[in-house]
């Protein structure tokens, strides 16, 4: 939401200078802005867009099946660090809480096929993964970035998002009171 | 409170020993970096979002090379209008494809590196961009500094982006 301030100051900056050519970059960094801001904030709690893809194991990944279940939705990728850092950790959960209605399901947005392959026979991930595009990531509100975690409850609606490194126990927290006794 | 010589001097003790220990730390840290972080990049070639847009208005000769070396996944989604890929530079192909792109340039060129894909810390691509073209002999290569990544220092901040390859 800071967004849209921080681009009229410059706007207005722009305007005492009187240049012409300014002010029209500066409005159009405000209407940007005004798209960033919506695209950033329409998901949560609004259901998930769906989409089928095929995973890793050459499987049927239809999100909409995953109804019922509580969805970590996770957006990743061979060259970013930090996710790998919480592999091992969604690879635990699956196997705790998966018995109470968890599912981590992952999206590669490695340019590569192969490598995600690799990566995921190398952290022995147990939960499906498949090949993410520029427009699942835009249809997400843009995947600008990584780590990109949405919680998506068991009726199919986004319930948090977390961007960036975030602190595991932070997500734990917000999805272990939407899990099955 | 008064506070006697002893204490005073004890302070002032403790305060430069603070001072010495953090400039310690800071000097490891910064030794302890390794070639291909983004870190390896000098301050003084680092490009702060707002400085960059200036430079982006500017015409003829003296508008900048803008390259995004990151993931084209995330390029085809939103970059800076005006830039192009070329290609990852954690990778061997990446380096290629960004040699090849400015291989018939002035080395007094402008280039501005972007990438954006991660955290900064965390970035595994400018750190060896960069270098290739200091290495080329490039000497006015610039590299945008987006702290936790492109969405969030430049999209969601209200900066120009496009989409497409």
């Amino acid at each position: 939401m800071s967004a849209i301030p921080k681009a009229l100051r410059f706007a207005l900056c722009s305007l005492r200078r009187s240049s012409t050519v300014n002010l029209l970059l500066c409005l159009c960094v405000a209407a940007s802005a005004a798209q960033a801001s919506i695209a950033a904030t329409s998901l949560l709690h609004n259901e998930a867009p769906e989409f089928v893809r095929v995973d890793l194991q050459h499987r049927k990944l239809d999100l909409h099946a995953y109804r019922g279940k509580v969805v970590l939705l996770d957006f990743w990728a061979t060259w970013c660090a930090s996710c790998q850092i919480e592999m091992p950790h969604f690879v635990a959960w699956q196997s705790k809480f998966g018995p109470r209605g968890l599912q981590i399901i992952g999206i590669s947005m490695d340019d590569d096929p192969a490598l995600a392959r690799k990566l995921y026979k190398k952290m022995k991930l147990n939960y499906p993964v498949a090949m993410g595009d520029e427009k699942l990531g835009q249809l997400y509100g843009g995947v600008l970035g990584l780590p990109l975690t949405f919680l998506i409850d068991s009726q199919g609606k986004v319930q948090a998002q977390f961007r960036g490194e975030t602190d595991l126990k932070l997500i734990e927290e917000q999805f272990k009171p939407l899990l099955r006794p | 409170m008064k506070i006697g010589l002893v204490g005073r001097s004890g302070i002032a003790t403790f305060l430069v020993f603070a001072l010495l220990s953090l400039s310690v730390q800071l000097r490891a840290q910064h030794t302890s970096v390794p070639t291909g972080s983004a870190f390896s990049i000098p301050e003084a070639q680092l490009l702060k979002p707002e400085a960059l847009l200036p430079l982006l208005q500017a015409k003829g000769v003296d508008k900048p090379l803008l390259l995004q070396v990151g993931s084209h996944m995330l390029f085809a989604q939103a970059h800076i209008p005006g830039s192009e890929y070329a290609g990852p530079g954690s990778q061997p192909a990446g380096i290629e494809q960004l040699q090849k792109r400015v291989n018939g340039l002035s080395r007094k060129k402008l280039i501005v590196l972007y990438c954006g894909c991660c955290p900064w810390n965390r970035c595994p691509n400018l750190g060896p961009a960069f270098a290739k073209l200091r290495d080329m002999g490039f000497t006015n290569v610039k590299a945008l500094y987006l702290a936790d990544n492109f969405g969030a220092d430049w999209a969601d901040k209200g900066y120009p982006v496009e989409r497409g390859y």
